[in-house]
């Protein structure tokens, strides 16, 4: 790690002051910059500490959705009782991530800024249709994520909160990188008033809608239809712990064991 | 003070050093700090193989809080770091024995090969300086495979090692090999890859030198399992200072698996360094150093036969195994895939010929030494992969097979230079069998069947060759260090006891494990008792912990020194009771007279010993503190059957290991629970290799590319079944404890019991072969290959 200005910003104006004013980066959770910066990856000259902003807290259903503030921890999400009533499979998904130490300080905004190719939350935001709020605008998530690592948040823009529309039924299923337990591949299928939703993480170089899944699952929402798409392996990742192929198939696979798990 | 049930050979006694492990108070060599202390730094190089033109340290000299830069160029009159083993080839010659300079001489031959140290306040400002070093490289082609290296055309490595070559050795009988394939009812035949591992100690490696000008003297902290050896290399072989000058501490160590058996060119460049600076260095790797620097384990190619009769009696084994060094010949590098490999070959079995030859080659990869079982995992995946491909070959049931082939007669002399000199190899395999439901298990497989996974048990009956020995032996076949060990009993006036051992302690738990035989032999409440190890300043000397070696050898010396302070304390006794020596009996504590009630306690005694007011000083020494060396007379061979259990998720690949039964043989056990827990550790580990672990390099660049945990696998807690472990006993016949070694077997048997299971529940689907480690995505593709 090299030397950097740590800032600790008490609101969301100072906060985006701050960030404006030093040309340095947000701190969230830092479960994915702290360690980059570690190993000197990331060489951020200024941090911004995002967690003393109280506009950024806070989980709360509004209508027929569930907002939760951009600082909210995983394990707040996980534990959450009105995350649990209304989408039951988001708090799964914030219980699966990382381990105990990650969730207590990884955070919804953290995750979703980072937009890392094989996180969880993006599956999630993309798969529920969900809208990104920041301090200058509304985002919907089918424009948020751009590829890897990469969003539509301007410099210095800040998310603020999520809000996830309550499906009818939703379930993600992840298989583990045996090294990280990143997702190797990971599926977030939904049946949302805007029709089913199927979002893929870790399998190619961002998070993505599998339009042939969502196609097959709109005719018939079961296990059996999922498991028959035949996912297209060209442009997925290949690596050390799966070919493209392997990952074409989990996709399948995944979506069918989400599809039963969703109830 | 008498004999408490705590201090009883055979007790699980809680591990005395657990509470300053358990409460953050242990020692480690990080935790040592010194006034004036710098801190060192490594640049390495970022290529697998390339010229260094020239250094450039000016800029990064002049960079803040820089203390001093060296480089190769500035090492004159420092030797290259030794290999303890000379193996001589088939060919008569002795291998091929290139330089392992201490910091890059003209060439780097591995990402991490360490190109400069850096010394400076603080280790943020050390290794912002390493980044200001200049280094202009000509990069030069790389070989990362042990096969490829030894291929006509493969970049040459070094000018001392023509085609990359360490040597071709082999043992057996080659003739009696070929002429019993050439009658064999039946030959299974296998390719095997061991794959290649990276240790990963909790506590990465760590060293703290220092230089007193005083008396020209040098004191390195060091996260070592063998300090004495470590003094005794560096400053023989390498810094070429008399002993009395250098001390070597291994304060309490995080784990060592072999990777801190070896004198690594880093603490050698800081104690030299620390004169030169006339101030302590501290260097403490980070965990991506580890996974470039650290000596790695196994990284095998074999092919290998085995002959059968009609009967499935095992006529014959053949076998060619590469075995990759590395960029350079680590500490003990050379003996790994030779003395302690080809030797294993006969496992539990009376094969009458076996033959196996070994090339030896280098490559661009970090150097390849022992870890965990070094060389005998490798060999029992061998012959148990074979054995088992046997037994699906032939028909004849798994444990049938084994059966058919036991070594029954002790002493056994195998056909590959051992001699077997106790075992029951059917005790554990009937109660393993018993332990892993065998009976039970056709019922299961067709339960899981019919929720579409496929189950599998696989067996290893391994044999493990412990306590390396005798000296003289090993030194006939190139060993340059002797293999005995050093242990002494020094009685203070009051009863208490201080043992200096010359094992190391850094996991296994030789504080409780020798104090209770100490609280045993002398009837002494274990908390009296107090163990010293890891310090060249206070123990005499030592071999330190490898091999399973500490109990047996180790543990033999504190016998031996042991039986002389009974042996004083009777010519103490019987002058205080006025008896002949004769008549003096040791027993629960107290010296009596035979026959009587009349006795002396151990701690008057001892008191007498140190005030000997009363004490036959015309005849005999005040004092009670006794030393022994011990070189034992053969290895010792603890032996034992695992069966493993596995269900497969076919739609994935996934391996679950449901069930896995150990019943193993170590002889005679002082601590069970410690016992257990080396048991469960080493199965692991074994799991680790077989499912999860491996160590890949890019092909053409050499990267590594799992430099972390981000990509290299480890076992995590969910990763095991609940072990189910037991042991039968042969005791030892020629150690006074009986006593066999426990360290390595959970990683010697588990791989091959793994992968058995893992081939017996893929053989539904057509499977034929698999190598490890069998992680989802190579088995999903095995599956989809067979049903292509």
């Amino acid at each position: 790690m090299y030397a950097f200005e740590l800032h600790k910003a008490e609101s969301l104006a100072k906060a985006a002051a701050l960030l404006a004013q030093t040309g340095g980066k947000a701190l969230a959770g830092g479960q994915s910059l702290v360690a980059a910066m570690k190993l000197r990856l990331a060489v951020p000259g200024a941090l911004v500490d995002l967690s003393a902003v109280p506009e950024l807290k806070g989980i709360r259903k509004e209508g027929d959705a569930v907002v939760i503030g951009a600082m909210t921890r995983h394990a707040e999400v996980a534990a959450s009782d009105v995350v649990k009533a209304a989408i039951p499979a988001l708090s799964a998904l914030a219980e699966g991530i990382g381990d105990r130490q990650v969730r207590n300080m990884g955070t919804l905004g953290g995750s979703l800024a980072n937009n890392d190719p094989a996180a969880d939350y993006p599956a999630a935001a993309l798969g529920l249709g969900a809208t990104i709020n920041t301090n200058k605008r509304k985002i919907g998530a089918d424009e948020f994520f751009k590829g890897m690592y990469e969003t539509a948040l301007a410099d210095g823009e800040i998310i603020t909160s999520v809000s996830f529309p309550v499906p009818k039924k939703a379930a993600y299923a992840k298989f583990p990188q045996p090294a990280s337990r990143f997702a190797l591949v990971g599926v977030f299928v939904a049946q949302t008033a805007a029709g089913v939703r199927v979002a893929v993480t870790g399998a190619a170089s961002a998070v993505h809608r599998s339009q042939a899944m969502e196609q097959a699952l709109a005719k018939s929402f079961t296990a059996d239809a999922a498991k028959a798409v035949k996912i297209e392996a060209k442009g997925l990742n290949s690596d050390l712990h799966g070919s493209a192929a392997y990952r074409a198939h989990l996709v399948s696979v995944l979506a069918a064991r989400a599809v039963a798990a969703s109830g | 003070m008498g004999a408490t049930e705590q201090g009883v050979i055979g007790q699980s006694v809680r591990r005395k050093e657990d509470v300053r492990f358990l409460t953050g108070a242990g020692q480690y060599t990080d935790d040592v700090t010194f006034a004036h202390q710098t801190c060192g730094y490594f640049l390495r190089s970022p290529h697998a193989h390339a010229r260094i033109r020239s250094i450039d340290t000016a800029k990064a000299k002049a960079a803040p809080g820089v203390v001093a830069i060296f480089t190769g160029a500035d090492l004159t009159g420092v030797n290259g770091l030794p290999c303890g083993w000379l193996i001589t080839g088939t060919d008569g010659k002795p291998m091929n024995e290139p330089p392992h300079p201490v910091l890059a001489q003209g060439k780097v031959r591995y990402v991490g090969d360490q190109v400069a140290l850096v010394i400076a306040e603080t280790a943020h400002q050390a290794r912002d300086a390493a980044e200001l070093i200049d280094v202009d490289y000509e990069v030069l082609p790389a070989v990362v495979n042990c096969v490829d290296a030894l291929k006509s055309g493969a970049p040459q490595i070094h000018d001392q090692a023509p085609g990359n070559k360490c040597y071709t050795w082999a043992l057996g009988d080659k003739a009696a090999v070929d002429a019993a394939f050439a009658k064999a009812a039946h030959v299974t035949k296998l390719d095997i890859v061991n794959n290649r591992l990276i240790p990963n100690a909790i506590e990465p490696r760590a060293a703290v030198a220092s230089y007193n000008r005083a008396d020209d003297s040098y004191t390195l902290y060091v996260a070592s399992q063998n300090p004495h050896v470590e003094r005794l290399l560096m400053t023989a072989f390498v810094l070429g200072l008399p002993e009395t000058k250098v001390r070597v501490i291994a304060p309490d160590v995080g784990g060592g698996f072999g990777s801190k058996i070896y004198l690594y060119g880093e603490e050698t460049a800081m104690v030299w360094a620390s004169k030169k600076v006339n101030r302590p260095i501290k260097w403490a790797a980070d965990r991506s150093e580890a996974f470039l620097s650290d000596a790695h384990g196994r990284d095998h190619v074999t092919h290998a036969e085995l002959a059968l009769d009609k009967d499935g009696k095992f006529l014959a084994m053949r076998v060619h195994t590469t075995a990759n060094m590395g960029a350079y010949l680590s500490t003990f590098a050379s003996c790994i895939p030779t003395i302690l490999y080809a030797t294993l070959l006969a496992g539990q079995y009376t094969t009458p010929a076996i033959f196996c030859e070994v090339t030896a080659s280098f490559t661009n990869t970090a150097p390849v030494d022992a870890y965990r079982g070094a060389g005998r995992p490798e060999a029992t995946f061998v012959v148990e992969r074979l054995a088992h491909q046997a037994a699906v070959d032939t028909g004849i049931a798994q444990d049938e097979i084994r059966r058919r082939n036991f070594i029954r007669k002790f002493p056994y002399a195998t056909p590959v230079a051992l001699t077997y000199d106790t075992g029951n190899y059917d005790a554990t395999l009937d109660e393993a069998n018993k332990m892993a439901d065998v009976a039970g298990f056709p019922a299961r497989k067709a339960e899981a069947a019919k929720r579409g996974k496929l189950r599998g048990i696989g067996y290893a009956t391994y044999i493990e060759a412990c306590g390396l020995a005798p000296s003289n032996v090993a030194g006939a076949l190139g060993a340059r260090a002797g293999l005995f060990e050093c242990g002494q009993v020094r009685v203070n006036p009051t009863g208490g006891v201080t043992i200096f051992t010359g094992s190391h302690s850094h996991g296994q738990g030789h504080e409780t494990t020798f104090a209770q035989i100490v609280a045993s032999k002398l009837g002494i409440d274990i908390a009296n008792v107090e163990v010293v190890h890891g310090d060249t300043g206070r123990v005499a000397f030592g071999m330190g912990t490898y091999g399973s070696r500490s109990l047996a050898v180790g543990g033999t010396a504190i016998v031996k020194a042991l039986d002389k302070i009974v042996a004083k304390g009777k010519k103490i006794a019987a002058h205080l009771l006025e008896a002949a020596e004769s008549d003096i009996e040791f027993k629960d504590g107290k010296f009596t007279v035979a026959g009587t009630d009349r006795s002396k306690a151990f701690a008057e005694v001892s008191l007498a010993a140190y005030v000997p007011h009363n004490y036959p000083l015309d005849k005999l020494e005040p004092g009670l503190d006794e030393t022994a060396f011990y070189d034992p007379t053969n290895f010792t061979y603890p032996a034992g059957t695992h069966i493993c259990e596995v269900e497969i998720d076919p739609e994935t690949g996934v391996v679950k290991v449901v069930n896995f039964s150990a019943c193993d043989d170590f002889g005679n056990i002082i601590n069970p629970m410690i016992v257990a827990g080396q048991v469960h550790g080493g199965l692991t580990q074994g799991i680790g290799q077989a499912l999860l672990e491996s160590c890949v390099y890019d092909a053409d660049s050499g990267q590594l590319l799992t430099g972390s945990y981000m990509d290299y696998a480890m076992p995590r807690a969910d990763d095991v079944p609940s072990f189910n472990v037991s042991t039968k006993v042969t005791p030892c016949t020629h150690n006074p404890l009986g006593a066999k070694g426990c360290g390595e077997a959970g990683a010697i048997g588990a791989p091959a019991a793994m992968m058995n299971a893992v081939h017996d529940a893929l053989l539904a689907v057509g499977v034929k072969g698999i190598d490890m480690p069998a992680s989802p995505h190579r088995v999903w593709q095995a599956i989809q290959s067979a049903r292509a």
